[in-house]
């Protein structure tokens, strides 16, 4: 079937090119000239057959799923169907049938449906193929009635590729969209089920309890603070692990260094910038918190194995870079002038740095940290894999806490199912978590962008 | 906050004092002048060396987290094998249909009979935990694939289990109690005797790049992940490259300027400031969820990761149609080319090492990217390479935590391995990204 389908969607707007082509020539053989170029004619036909039919298939193919998944429920027995309390499990265990991986005793009635929905579902791919080639053969045969010496092909043509471009960057815009509407949306329901004063201002965080049937969800299970505290506490020892190690190495790259030193210095410290962070997740789990542990003992502290000090630490360490490259680039941005009158005063270099240079950039690397703070808050790979799972009211670094990020992983690794609370509270969080990264990353834009006006 | 330091600059250096008649000479040699001075150098130092200590604990953390991958990593590229004489016994195996044979009679028999003098019943089942669990496997596959064998005495090489594989590596220690490590005493006496008869061999590890997941760390490979990985960038790049040129070609040569370009714009920049997760719960929402594509595929892993790279894409290819001149679109418009025919045919060529560039980094990028696949499912435990973009699969990021996750010894060193494979893949991609800008892009 997809052979038909690639034969209709490139072979025919590729036989409509060519056509069109031959036509446009033949056309000026008869001593009239043409507006446009004989490929742009070519180009105006391979357009109206292979885009709209195109479209019309990838269409039909994000729809078909959804609309027989209902079909198929409705056309079970109406007995069946009210004794049904889980639509969606239902759905999924007459899909697993229909694809031929049967467990254990599936009922009838899912069988039945199970051979409705294989069925529907080639009837659903054949009169898919059908409507792709009317479509295009219908683009196909109006576009070339339409072709004649005057034709403003070329202009046409251009239309089109300029709808197409418009088409595409409105897909960042959609892509915005799908993410605030795909939270709002799971996040309406979870509320629905937990009030959002509970959520947010909640002590106690146990999302797994709810998951057993004989419990009322929420009521004290989903009270996200402790959820949050570890977040922030997991950020800030980041921070502060980041933020001098970034800022002083910026500084020395801009005002010490040799250009020599600069030039192998700075891309080396780049390259914590390219490495996965699942890379450093290890890091964290295989060296630092073993180590932490260690040094723990001498010093007689008790350090859990998945402390919030090994996991900030090392998110720290990627979060070096960030920094000082934003940091180097607000200090670059101090005029020259600003150097050479402290210097002209008498004063040292540090001296420069510290009373003039560092006020001076301060807006710059203040944007800078808070989009470290962002990227901290949203970081992921580095806290699931070494940061706790059970949500504590503490802010000792050596105890293990757990983050947004970590819940909203851990509460939706392997599990389909998005009627529980228990999901749905993954896109609360993720709500709560893409809101503040927005903020502050706004915030660190608007203070960046406003200094820089200072100096240009 | 800028125009007051020079005073407080000024103020400090202590030249502040300025008499009306004549000025009184300045004592440059008073030890209280000298004192200053010297203070004042010592921070100047002082800054210097913390400047010089931070890029240097970075350096020393590079060298710490590099060298940690290498030391666990390097071991699991060779792994530990033995070789011995299978005996194909015609009455444990059908001939007529081999798959069905009682494989793991022969192969606990023929290992056994390495060891003659090992008779109790018990011993030779635990001499069998040297071999690798899936031994009948190995042994079936190759009987089925040439039934000729049997009756015959082959010799086969399949690896150690991983306990063996450990101490023949020496991370297990010998010298710990017996009580305290996977092997005893008698199979440790056992595995020297196959090492000192030579049938013990550490050959480099290729089921590492030929295998899929295993549960056994021995046998496990990342083969699946790299070709998950492979499809899903494929789908990726075939989404995000021809979409974000476009979008950056309008943006930047098309759009009048405005409130729409503004909002586009802003949208863009935040965009590429979302946290992946999020990206990931967007996928699960819309694309498994509302559209019901099937969960852990390489195709809806693929369109992720194409959403996430497009604002890369963009930006870079913005900055590259920039970088040219408007006197070559100048220059095309006026030998009568019309706007797009000045795009096409003369600024995205230019244009396009720049983009390329920007373009293999957003994929490097993409290939690193781990969360939002978990969410999608392609953490999953898939024994096969995937046969295209619409079968389970992992990807090289999500295989990695598997392994991580995992608690065997062995799969500690895979996932070093695993980590060393991809910083490889991201290593070439910049270094193509670094030869293409200098070969390729032009300055005017």
């Amino acid at each position: 079937m997809s052979v038909y389908l690639l034969l209709i969607l490139i072979g025919l707007p590729l036989a409509g090119f060519l056509f069109a082509r031959r036509q446009a020539v033949a056309m000026v053989g008869g001593g009239s000239s043409l507006h446009s170029l004989p490929d742009f004619h070519g180009a105006y036909v391979a357009a109206w057959t292979g885009i709209p039919a195109t479209l019309l298939v990838v269409l039909w193919i994000a729809l078909q799923g959804p609309v027989l998944d209902q079909a198929v429920f409705a056309s079970l027995p109406d007995d069946f169907r009210d004794a049904v309390e889980n639509q969606s499990l239902v759905i999924a265990e007459i899909h697993s049938v229909a694809d031929g991986r049967i467990f254990g005793e599936p009922a009838p009635e899912v069988r039945a449906a199970a051979e409705r929905l294989q069925t529907w579902r080639s009837i659903a791919s054949w009169s898919m193929v059908a409507v792709a080639a009317a479509a295009a053969l219908a683009g196909l045969v109006v576009t070339r009635s339409r072709l004649a010496p005057a034709f403003r092909a070329r202009h046409r043509v251009e239309d089109v590729l300029s709808g197409l471009m418009v088409v595409c960057s409105v897909i960042a815009v959609l892509t915005t969209l799908g993410i605030l509407l795909s939270l709002v949306f799971e996040s309406v329901r979870f509320f629905a089920r937990v009030p959002w004063y509970e959520f947010l201002f909640g002590l106690n965080w146990e999302p797994q309890i709810a998951i057993r049937s004989d419990q009322v969800a929420g009521l004290g299970s989903f009270g996200a603070v402790p959820v949050f505290l570890g977040t922030v506490v997991i950020a800030v020892i980041a921070m502060l692990v980041a933020t001098p190690i970034g800022l002083l190495s910026a500084i020395y790259l801009t005002e010490f260094a040799s250009p020599r030193f600069r030039a192998i210095a700075k891309p080396s410290l780049e390259i914590l910038a390219g490495i996965p962070t699942v890379v450093y997740g290890f890091f964290a789990v295989l060296t630092v918190a073993p180590a932490l542990r260690i040094a723990g003992t001498w010093v007689g502290l008790d350090v859990a194995p998945n402390s919030a000090l090994a996991a900030g630490s090392v998110m720290g360490l990627m979060i070096i870079p960030f920094i000082s490259s934003l940091s180097d680039d607000a200090l670059a941005a101090v005029p020259q002038s600003m150097r050479d009158g402290s210097a002209a005063l008498g004063a040292t270099k540090s001296e420069t740095i510290v009373k003039v240079l560092l006020p001076a950039a301060l807006p710059g690397i203040m944007g800078g940290v808070l989009l470290a703070v962002s990227r901290a808050i949203g970081e992921t790979m580095i806290v699931v894999m070494a940061a706790g799972l059970i949500a504590k009211m503490t802010l000792n670094p050596f105890d293990s806490v757990t983050t947004v990020t970590v819940q909203i992983v851990t509460l939706l690794i392997g599990d389909t199912e998005f009627d529980s609370p228990k999901t749905l509270a993954a896109f609360g969080l993720g709500l709560v978590l893409f809101i503040s990264t927005l903020c502050l990353n706004v915030l660190a834009l608007r203070i960046v962008q406003k200094y820089r006006e200072q100096y240009e | 906050m800028s125009d007051t330091s020079p005073q407080i600059a000024s103020a400090q250096l202590g030249t502040a004092s300025v008499a009306t008649h004549e000025p009184p000479r300045f004592d440059w040699n008073a030890p209280e002048t000298r004192r200053r001075f010297a203070a004042r150098h010592r921070a100047n130092r002082r800054l210097q060396i913390y400047g010089l200590s931070a890029i240097g604990l970075a350096a020393l953390l590079i060298a710490i987290l590099v060298g940690s991958l290498v030391a666990t990593g390097y071991q699991s590229f060779v792994q530990t094998h033995v070789t011995f004489e299978v005996f194909v016994d015609p009455a444990k195996v059908d001939a007529t249909d081999p798959s069905k044979g009682n494989f793991r009679l022969i192969v606990r028999d023929s290992f056994a009979a390495q060891f003659p003098d090992v008779t109790n019943p018990r011993d030779q089942r635990s001499l069998t935990d040297v071999m690798t669990a899936d031994a009948p496997f190995i042994v079936r596959d190759q009987v089925v694939a040439d039934p000729s064998l049997i009756g015959q005495r082959v010799r086969v090489t399949m690896p150690v289990s991983d306990a063996f594989d450990q101490l023949q590596k020496g991370v297990t220690p010998r010298d710990v109690p017996e009580t305290q490590r996977k092997v005893n005493d008698k199979q440790i006496a056992w595995f020297d005797t196959l090492v000192e008869r030579g049938q013990i061999t550490v050959p480099f590890n290729t089921a590492l790049f030929v295998s899929a997941d295993s549960r056994f760390p021995e046998l496990a490979g990342l083969a699946g992940a790299i070709v998950g990985s492979f499809y899903a960038l494929l789908v990726c790049f075939l989404i995000s490259f021809p979409v974000g040129i476009a979008a950056a070609v309008y943006l930047e040569e098309f759009a009048r300027k405005g409130r729409w370009s503004d909002i586009l714009e802003v949208n863009i920049n935040n965009l590429a400031a979302v946290p992946s997760v999020v990206f990931g719960l967007l996928g699960l929402a819309v694309f498994l969820g509302f559209f019901g594509l099937p969960r852990s595929t390489p195709l809806v892993g693929g369109m992720v990761l194409a959403l996430m790279t497009l604002p890369t894409i963009i930006i870079a290819t913005r900055s590259a149609l920039k970088a040219v001149p408007p006197s070559i679109r100048e220059a095309a418009l006026g030998v009568g080319a019309s706007k797009h025919q000045v795009v096409l045919h003369h600024v995205l060529p230019l244009a396009m090492p720049g983009i390329l560039t920007g373009t293999i980094i957003g994929m490097a990028q993409a290939l690193g990217e781990t969360a939002p696949l978990l969410l999608i499912g392609m953490n999953a435990f898939i024994t096969s390479p995937p046969g295209g973009i619409l079968e389970s699969a992992t990807a090289l990021p999500t295989q990695i935590f598997i392994w991580a996750d995992s608690p065997e010894r062995g799969f500690v060193s895979r996932t070093s391995a695993a980590i060393l494979v991809l910083i490889g893949f991201l290593i070439a991609m910049n270094l193509v990204a670094v030869i293409l800008r200098k070969r390729f892009e032009r300055r005017w």
